[in-house]
């Protein structure tokens, strides 16, 4: 393929409603790319995952998507809260979102673990108080 | 079994996707949490669902599903017909309740396990 695609997306964390949309939008290009139906189901599953994170627990952030001949990166950067314990938050079931999230469907505690099963690399730099970076990277072939 | 076949089992009305009612789906699943949906689901074609947001239909087009139901006379807003019609994604509702809507569809053999034309 040669040099590596990139794709660069806003979040906006004041609109559930949206949230996914760059994720939506990176699975189409996957598609038009000829990507097989597994690879364009876990990128697209992980960065979904970590977009409504995004939008329920940070205000919104930026998403870059990196395709290149060897894997696809997805880089979430966001300045919210900042995660505290990061090992707890990897936990199943472990969440700190509130009921009106838990009406809309999230907030179950299986997003960090989703993008993990997903992801063939997932690393989280979390500050508190400053924000999260989440890079995830799937192995092609 | 074909998604029309689901339509009459379940006495469901069209909201979009009228052209891929012969498409046959293979197995199916019922949830309201998106996040779970997304975890624990392999292959499956239904979502019948009673959650009303537009994340119901992007968590559908993420698990390349073809149809979601949505139970308990619970109709989705034009916003998610919109995002269904471009996602290719049938929508149907019906009046029935979740328990008894999968009910109807396990018993005409539409199975919860990916691959469910083995039993
Ligand atoms: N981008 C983020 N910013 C701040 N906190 C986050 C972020 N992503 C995840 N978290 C924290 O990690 C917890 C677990 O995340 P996750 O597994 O996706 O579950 P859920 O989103 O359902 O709560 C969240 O409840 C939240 O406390
Ligand atoms: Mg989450």
């Amino acid at each position: 393929m040669g040099e590596p695609l990139k794709f660069h997306f806003e979040v906006d964390g004041e609109n559930f409603s949206s949230a996914g949309e760059a994720s939506v939008m990176v699975k189409k290009k996957l598609r038009q790319l000829g990507f097989s139906p597994e690879i364009m189901r876990r990128v697209s599953i992980a960065m979904y995952e970590g977009e409504i994170n995004m939008v329920i627990h940070a205000d919104g952030g930026t998403a870059d998507v990196t395709v290149s001949d060897t894997e696809i990166e997805i880089v979430l950067k966001d300045k919210g809260p900042g995660i505290a314990d990061v090992e707890r938050a990897m936990q199943e079931g472990y969440s700190t979102a509130c009921d009106n999230i838990r009406a809309l469907g999230f907030g179950a505690g299986m997003g960090l673990p989703n993008m993990k099963k997903y992801s063939d690399y997932l690393h989280i730099d979390s500050e508190v108080g400053v924000g999260t970076t989440v890079t995830m990277r799937i192995n092609l072939n | 079994m074909k998604i029309c076949e689901i339509q009459n089992l379940l006495n469901a009305t069209m909201l979009c996707g009228e052209e891929n009612l012969e498409h046959e789906v293979y197995s199916a699943c019922c949830s309201d949490m998106m996040s779970d949906v997304l975890a624990y689901v392999k292959d499956q074609g239904v979502l019948v669902t009673g959650l009303i947001n537009p994340q119901v239909i992007r968590t559908a087009s993420m698990m390349d599903m073809a149809c979601v139901v949505f139970v308990r006379s619970k109709a989705p807003t034009d916003e998610m017909v919109d995002l269904a019609e471009k996602c290719g994604i049938v929508l149907m509702k019906s009046d029935m309740r979740a328990y008894e809507a999968c009910g109807h569809l396990f018993a005409a053999g539409l199975r919860g396990n990916a691959g469910g034309t083995h039993g």
